[in-house]
C-alpha cells in the first residue's frame, strides 16, 4: 500500500493518516496493520500512568528530551478521557509538550478514549505499533490512572511507571488496588513539594508487601518535572529494567504474553461482532427469546444449539 | 466513529487564553475532540502539532494584532505539510478592514470577540471536510 510505503520511507503524514485509519476504523486499517506487522517488534514501549495533574505530560516531554540526548528518536501516545456527556474531548498532554514539534526525532499523538475502552487499547496498541514501523526506538504511552481500562492499556508496554506526588493525603490508599501494582519503577513528581519522604515511605513500605515483583524491586525516583530536575535518573532507571529483562528472559516473556492478549481480544471482537449481526439482531433470535420469555424454552439448550452451529 | 478533531492554538506573544480555553471547551461540549496547545507559540509548532494530530480544523486566536502576518503562516505551513483540507478559522480582536485579506489568504472565517461560541460550532459543522 502507498500508505505503508511512505511511512516506513519516514512521511510523517503518512504516520499520522494510518493512526487516523486506525483510530476511526476505516476499511483500508485492517490491511495497513497487516503489512506494517513484520516491520514492528523494534521499538521499547514505555507507559506513564499515575493520577489526574500529577506531571505526566511535563514528565514525557523531559524523558523525551534525555532520550533524544542519548540518540533515541521517540513517539508518544497520549491518551486523554472523552466526556461522557457530549461525546467530546479537551486532549491536552500536548500542551506540555509543543516545544518538542521542532524535533523531527520526535512524534506525537493525542488520542480520546471515545467510549469503548476495550477497543481504545487495541488501538493505542495499533498506534504504538505504528511508530515502531516508523522507526521510533522508544515509545511512551501516557494515560491517566483512574481505572482497570487505563491499566490494560499500560499493561501493553515494556517498562510501566506510576507516577504519584506528594498531598494526596489518602489517595495513595486509593491508587494503591490497581495502578501501584503495575508499577515497574515510581516516580515521586513534585517532589518540591511537602510531603515527598513521607510519600517515599510509604511507597517502599508498600513494595516490602507486594511479593510479585521478584528479581526486580521497583526503584523510586524523584523529579520535579516543570524544572527538568530528577529526569537522568528516571531515565537511568528505565534502562535498568530494560536490562533486567533482557537478561533474565522476561522481556520475551512479557512480549509473547502480550501478543497472546492481543489476539485473543481480536478474536473475542470477531466474534462478538460475528454474533452480534448473524445471531443477535435476526428475526429468529428475537423469536426465540419471546418464546424464553413464555417459558417455552430455555436459554441452555438455546445457547448449546447457537454455539454448536456457529462454532463448529 | 471519525470524530471532528480541532486543534485550538494561540500563535503569537499575547499570553491571554482564555477566551481560547472558552472556545476549546464549548468545541467539546459540541462533541469535538480539541487538542488544546496552549500560549505563544510559533506557526511551525501549530502546524506541526495539526500534522501530528491529523486534525480537520485548526483554531487561532490571537489579541496581539499580528494576525495577518500569523494567521497566513499557519495556513501556509500547513499547506506545505501536505495538510491542503484542513479548515483554518480565526478569533480574536481582529478588525474587520482585516478581514477579506485574511480570507483571502486562506482564513475560513473569522469570529470576533462577542461572536456566540454556537456559530463557530455551525461554521464548523457546516464547512468542515
Ligand atoms: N510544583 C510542580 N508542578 C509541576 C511539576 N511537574 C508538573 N507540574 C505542573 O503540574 C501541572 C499538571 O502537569 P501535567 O504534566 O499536565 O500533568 P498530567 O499528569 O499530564 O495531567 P493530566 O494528563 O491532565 O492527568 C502543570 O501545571 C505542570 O506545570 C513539578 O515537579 N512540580
Ligand atoms: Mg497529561
Amino acid at each position: 500500500m502507498e500508505i505503508v510505503d511512505k511511512l516506513l520511507a519516514h512521511s510523517r503524514l503518512a504516520l499520522s493518516k494510518a493512526i487516523t485509519a486506525v483510530e476511526n476504523e476505516y476499511d483500508d486499517a485492517v490491511k495497513i496493520m497487516t503489512e506494517i506487522y513484520p516491520h514492528t517488534g523494534n521499538a521499547y514501549v514505555i507507559g506513564i500512568t499515575g493520577p489526574p495533574g500529577a506531571g505526566k505530560s511535563t514528565l514525557t516531554d523531559k524523558l523525551a528530551k534525555e532520550y533524544r540526548k542519548r540518540g533515541k528518536t521517540v513517539g508518544i501516545v497520549a491518551i486523554d478521557p472523552t466526556s461522557p456527556y457530549s461525546g467530546g474531548a479537551i486532549l491536552g498532554d500536548r500542551i506540555r509538550m509543543m516545544d518538542l514539534m521542532a524535533d523531527e526525532g520526535i512524534f506525537v499523538r493525542s488520542m480520546a478514549t471515545r467510549g469503548s475502552l476495550g477497543g481504545l487499547s487495541q488501538k493505542a496498541g495499533d498506534a504504538v505499533k505504528l511508530m515502531d514501523a516508523f522507526g521510533m526506538d522508544v515509545v511512551i504511552v501516557e494515560t491517566v490512572g483512574v481505572g482497570q481500562s487505563e491499566v490494560d492499556i499500560v499493561k501493553t508496554a515494556d517498562t510501566t511507571m506510576v507516577v504519584v506526588i506528594p498531598g494526596m493525603g489518602d489517595d495513595i490508599q486509593a491508587i494503591k488496588a490497581g495502578v501501584l501494582e503495575i508499577g515497574d519503577l515510581f516516580t515521586i513528581n513534585k517532589a518540591d513539594r511537602e510531603g515527598t519522604d513521607k510519600l517515599n515511605i510509604e511507597i517502599e513500605m508498600m513494595l516490602e508487601l507486594n511479593p510479585e515483583h521478584v528479581g526486580w524491586r521497583p526503584p523510586i525516583n524523584r523529579t520535579v518535572a516543570s524544572k527538568g530536575e530528577g529526569i537522568e535518573a528516571v531515565v537511568d532507571s528505565i534502562e535498568a529494567h530494560k536490562a533486567y529483562l533482557i537478561d533474565s528472559g522476561r522481556l520475551a516473556e512479557i512480549r509473547k504474553a502480550r501478543i497472546k492478549n492481543e489476539v485473543t481480544a481480536m478474536l473475542n471482537d470477531r466474534v462478538n461482532r460475528y454474533i452480534d449481526k448473524e445471531v443477535v439482531s435476526t428475526d429468529a433470535f428475537d423469536e426465540l427469546v419471546v418464546k424464553m420469555q413464555n417459558r417455552e424454552i430455555e436459554p441452555y439448550s438455546v445457547v448449546d444449539d447457537i454455539v454448536g452451529k456457529v462454532l463448529k | 466513529m471519525a470524530n471532528v478533531k480541532v486543534l485550538v492554538a494561540k500563535p503569537g506573544l499575547d499570553g491571554h487564553d482564555r477566551g481560547a480555553k472558552v472556545v476549546a471547551r464549548a468545541l467539546r461540549d459540541a462533541g469535538f475532540e480539541v487538542i488544546y496547545t496552549g500560549i505563544r507559540l510559533t506557526p511551525e509548532q501549530i502546524a506541526e502539532a495539526a500534522l501530528q494530530d491529523d486534525v480537520q480544523v485548526v483554531a487561532l486566536s490571537l489579541l496581539s494584532g499580528a494576525h495577518n502576518t500569523l494567521f497566513p503562516a499557519c495556513v501556509e505551513l500547513l499547506k506545505a505539510k501536505g495538510l491542503e483540507d484542513v479548515l483554518v478559522i480565526g478569533g480574536g480582536v481582529i478588525p474587520d478592514a482585516d478581514i477579506p485579506g485574511l480570507k483571502a489568504a486562506g482564513v475560513a472565517e473569522v469570529f470576533t470577540p462577542g461572536t456566540p461560541t454556537s456559530n463557530i460550532v455551525d461554521f464548523i459543522n457546516a464547512n468542515v471536510k
